[in-house]
């Protein structure tokens, strides 16, 4: 891909006094249990993938996965023990401090777990912190940040303080914050585990609007697998810092790469998560019955219209031109068939 | 054995004082001993041995070695001094340009270094005096004594007390709200109206200049420890040391560095307020959240804005229990540093308790305790204050302030003005009120005073009686007659119980040092004054604070109570116990009981609160009564914090005994106040005052590793 917004090539991060030697002296061959037992702790461990522009990958794994370590590693919060990261085509470990911030102050945005609000500021002086920090001029500061506090919905309480705020307004400051400067990428570090499970799933659908709106190129951490399924374009499962499967979520679901990935598929409800046309056959000349279906349908929201005929039904593409077919037991199969085999 | 296998740390505790009683008895004073008074040094008997180390001749009486070490540490008073006074007279002259004479002059590098500094300070000084009080100093500065003679009119006028007063109370205003505003007013009324004007700006000069000086300082190093690991680890000891290094120690140094006079009060405050700053900016910065540093990284500030902006703001909490500590300690040091000629309300608090004159002392101590009020709450309405954005405020909004200010001094100056004419002869009251020209409560006081005194001097004697004769001569005499190695004992086998072998050397250590200089009894007669201070005072902090826990109203009053309290200049605790017992030993150890009772109360309240509600729920579900509840669960998890209490009641104890010297005590404090007076005094004092922060940095390591223990066992860190 030649749009690669976020590429990164072989990243290692490895914490421990003689980090660079023992990764040297390994060759490429990071073993996690001899790097510990030389204290050293392996937190990525050999990651290569690129993020084009306005994708939204989302990297999932359990806590000490490596997962936030990767995200620092690209943001460079952390250095990179070894690798290459390029952000739009420019290497981020070359850039010296004065052009890094610069990066940081054009480019880059990024929301936290525990939201990381300045407490002696307003929700507004929050916002407005990183256009502050800019030299923007002090009115221009104000109005930007007075959209950014319309954007996320906390109108009426810009003069509230943090503290004086709940979690899940708390967070909409924090991603109100990290837009502020309009950045082209969004680094979100777990924004919504500190969050109760119905206000996270109201941030959740109101960051997909956000997003459907901002189109930035995302990457976007998280331990909750429905989460990472929810909202991801691709999804990246990381155990041990080894990025275990980079796919598209139907593609995770369907053809889970390694045991450990398999694990966190079996209770995924994939009617939910697959479309027809990850489950649809190629056209051949069979008799089709009448009913037509979209091939970017949600099983889940078609499946009883299928089930009622008998035979194959026609898939669909935007233009309606017929571009696979779909028996009403491949339905069946999908969404049953998968369990039996592992129960 | 059963027993001993479950509560081993127990019989070694019953060994360690089994041990500890056996030396003490088997070991007897040797019949030649006089207690404190053997040891002068100076006096010269043919039954002294003596030794030289440094080429300096140390003499002592030499005993039994299990009894009392031979003071081995005698020549470092002596050394200190020599050294200091080379690197002042002697050391690296150099040529340097003196204006006045329009000529180079030989002069020693530090003494131009320190004689720079002083001058700075002397005139930063004098610049606010004036400006509060009229002067010429500062004109001086810039022209010379001879323009001035020539200019008559060349002096800074001083503002009118009433302008002052509007000004604070317009700061006040603008800072808080009407709250502040009022308050600010009424102390500067009170101040004025009660003649203590001219002493009162004089120490708020001092102040002005000593706590911003310090807060920077404070501030900076606290940073630098913060960004480098070098720089904190040479802080660290000297950081441990000046946490319980008496205040009175560091004075004489001073004076032979700086000499004597308010720039060497300013330099001594720093040298005391800065430690704490530093320790409270280091709290509060380690102590932000790593992911508010990423936010503000990820913001793109610079280093530069990310301290300002970011680290700071937010470890604010912290900062500002420094900028408090700050401005305490430079109020105590308004009085202390009358000592070494600081002008002010200190210096006039000393001449009255010197004078027995308890009503004076009063008036001028709570001008202190009321400025220092003041300032505290201001510095703190400051950083707490807000920038409204929105609101289009109109012009008369916007300089408000401003605009009243001005309208107050046209009002002040015209009532100066008319007052000028209105109080033709003596002074002119609406322009300032000469010290001890406006009303006194002095007589009343002391009215008081000599009533008590005729109504309850058989009561308070009969009380100072049995306290003296029947409680402390008999404490003082069993610490006295503590032999050397019994103490060894005692203190290393309580450091290796709690701590291991490392705890038991490091104060093994410290003990070591005290017991080698040539004030090892009066050593003991500190610890004897303070400890008993620190047993009292914990029994009342304790009891204060868990019956003031029980309810949310009381706690609240309790611990506004102690703040109040903390903010006293501490040399003021010693006006109402000098008021009812005279100069004896009890008016000291009754001004530490409620001073160390501060922290005592202060911690426990603390401690209970930080016990988690759900354990309270737990409790109740279980069905405790209050006592159960308070012995089962409330102390044994609130216990590691108020030990931490009890660290800072011994700290303060011993601060209060060391002050209390002025009252006249026979213990370490003596010695520092004698080596004030002394021409060599400055190592003595130093020495001295190194032994007293020992005594407390001893129980401060003991008590630091058993609280760390405790929270490690109970899993709260």
């Amino acid at each position: 891909m030649t749009d690669a917004v976020i590429k990164c090539d072989s990243v290692y991060k490895i914490f421990g006094t003689n980090a660079k030697k023992m990764l040297q002296e390994a060759n490429g061959n990071v073993d996690a249990k001899t790097f510990q037992e030389n204290g050293c702790i392996v937190g990525v461990n050999n990651a290569s993938f690129e993020v084009s522009k306005g994708e939204m990958l989302v990297v999932m794994g359990l806590s000490g996965s490596g997962k936030s370590t990767l995200l620092r590693c690209i943001s460079r919060l952390t250095d990179a023990t070894a690798g290459k990261i390029y952000i739009d085509g420019q290497d981020l470990l070359s850039l010296n401090n004065k052009e890094l911030i610069e990066l940081r102050r054009n480019k880059m945005g990024m929301v936290f777990q525990s939201f990381a609000l300045l407490p002696h500021k307003t929700v507004l002086e929050n916002i407005a912190f990183p256009l502050q920090i800019k030299g923007v001029e002090d009115q221009e500061c104000i109005n930007k940040a007075m959209d950014m506090v319309k954007l996320v919905g906390l109108d009426g309480r810009e003069n509230y303080f943090p503290r004086e705020l709940s979690g899940g307004q708390q967070q909409r400051v924090g991603i109100a914050r990290s837009l502020a400067v309009e950045p082209d990428i969004w680094f979100l570090d777990e924004p919504f585990s500190a969050l109760d499970p119905l206000i996270r799933k109201e941030m959740q659908d109101e960051f997909l609007r956000l997003q459907a709106k901002l189109q930035k190129t995302i990457m976007f951490i998280t331990h909750d697998f429905d989460e990472a399924l929810k909202l991801a374009d691709r999804i990246a499962i990381m155990k041990d810092g080894i990025i275990e499967q980079l796919d598209t979520p139907a593609k995770i679901v369907l053809n889970p790469a390694t045991e450990y990935v398999r694990k966190f598929t079996e209770e995924v409800p994939r009617e939910k998560v697959l479309k027809i046309e990850d489950v649809m056959e190629k056209p051949n000349n069979e008799n089709l019955s009448d009913l037509k279906v979209s091939k970017n349908e949600i099983i889940e929201n078609v499946a009883e219209k299928i089930l009622t005929q008998e035979k194959s039904v026609a898939v669909i593409d935007e233009n309606n031109k017929i571009v696979g077919t779909l028996h009403p037991s491949k339905i069946i199969h999908t969404v049953f068939g998968g369990r039996k085999n592992n129960g | 054995m059963e027993l001993l296998k479950r509560y081993p740390k127990l019989f070694q505790w019953l060994f360690l004082l089994v041990v500890f009683f056996t030396l003490c008895f088997a070991i007897d004073v040797p019949e030649t001993y006089k207690f404190i008074r053997g040891q002068a040094e100076f006096i010269k008997d043919p039954n002294q041995s003596t030794y030289t180390l440094f080429g300096i001749e140390v003499r002592y009486y030499a005993f039994d070695t299990l009894w009392r070490l031979p003071p081995l540490l005698g020549w470092l008073p002596i050394w200190i001094n020599d050294s200091l006074f080379f690197l002042l007279n002697d050391w690296m002259p150099m040529e340097f340009w003196n204006a006045d004479t329009q000529t180079y002059k030989t002069r020693p590098l530090v003494l131009q270094i320190t004689r720079n500094i002083t001058a700075i300070m002397t005139f930063f000084i004098e610049l606010i005096r004036e400006i509060l009080l009229g002067g010429v100093e500062t004109v001086v500065t810039f022209t010379s004594w001879d323009w001035i003679s020539e200019n008559p009119w060349a002096k800074l006028p001083g503002l009118p007390w009433t302008i002052v007063a509007a000004g604070a109370a317009i700061l006040g205003y603008k800072l808080s709200g009407k709250g502040l505003a009022v308050f600010a007013g009424i102390v500067m009324i009170y101040i004025s109206v009660f003649g203590q004007w001219k002493p009162s700006m004089q120490t708020l000069s001092f102040i002005l200049v000593a706590a911003p000086l310090s807060f920077i300082f404070g501030l900076s190093l606290g940073i630098m420890a913060f960004k480098s690991k070098r720089v904190e680890k040479a802080l660290h000891p000297i950081l441990l040391v000046m946490q319980t290094m008496p205040q009175y120690a560091v004075l004489v140094p001073a004076i032979v560095l700086f000499g004597v006079g308010d720039h060497a009060a300013v330099i001594i405050t720093m040298v005391v307020a800065v430690p704490p700053m530093i320790l409270l900016t280091l709290l509060g910065l380690r102590g932000v959240s790593p992911e508010v540093i990423e936010a503000g990284r990820m913001s793109g500030c610079n280093n530069w804005q990310l301290m300002f902006n970011v680290l700071i703001p937010t470890a604010r909490r912290d900062i500002l229990i420094g900028v408090n500590q700050v401005i305490m300690v430079c109020f105590s040091m308004a009085v202390i540093s009358a000592f070494i000629g600081a002008k002010g309300l200190g210096f006039n608090l000393l001449l009255a308790l010197n004078q027995l004159n308890i009503g004076l002392a009063l008036e001028a101590g709570l001008c202190i305790s009321l400025i220092a009020i003041l300032l505290d709450k201001m510095s703190l309405a400051w950083a707490n204050k807000q920038t409204d954005y929105f609101g289009s405020l109109t012009f008369f909004e916007l300089h408000k302030s401003g605009l009243f200010f001005a309208g107050a001094v046209l009002v002040a100056l015209i009532l100066a003005y008319i007052g000028s004419f209105y109080f033709k002869e003596g002074f002119n009251y609406l322009y300032e009120i000469p010290h001890n020209k406006g009303i006194s409560t002095a007589d009343f006081w002391n009215k008081g005073v000599d009533w008590i005194w005729d109504t309850f001097f058989h009561t308070l004697k009969i009380f100072n009686t049995w306290l003296i004769v029947d409680v402390l001569q008999p404490m003082r005499a069993a610490f006295l007659r503590m032999p050397v190695v019994a103490t060894f004992v005692l203190v290393m086998g309580a450091g290796y119980i709690i701590g291991g072998i490392r705890t038991a050397f490091v104060v093994g250590g410290l003990t070591m040092f005290i017991a080698l200089s040539p004030w090892w009894d009066r050593a003991l007669v500190t610890t004897y004054m303070a400890t008993f201070g620190v047993i009292i005072s914990c029994t009342i902090g304790v009891t204060v604070g868990t019956l003031c826990s029980q309810n949310e109203y009381t706690k609240n009053f309790m611990l506004a109570v102690c703040d109040i309290f903390q903010t006293f200049p501490s040399f003021v605790y010693l006006i109402p116990v000098m008021m009812l017992f005279g100069v004896t030993d009890t008016s000291v150890l009754i001004a530490v009981i409620v001073y160390a009772t501060i922290p005592a109360t202060r911690y426990t309240i603390e401690g209970l609160r930080s016990v988690p509600a759900a354990l309270h729920d737990a409790g109740s579900m279980s069905g405790v009564t209050k006592v159960q509840r308070l012995l089962n669960i409330e102390f044994p998890i609130a216990f590691p914090h108020m030990m931490l209490g009890l660290n800072q009641t011994i700290v303060f104890a011993l601060f209060m005994v060391i002050i209390g010297a002025f009252i006249g005590t026979e213990d370490l404090g003596q010695y520092i106040l004698k080596a004030l007076s002394d021409k060599k005094g400055a190592g003595i004092g130093l020495t001295l005052g190194i032994c007293v922060a020992f005594i407390g940095l001893i129980f401060d390591n003991l008590i630091r590793t058993w609280v760390e223990k405790r929270k490690k066992h109970l899993g709260i860190s």
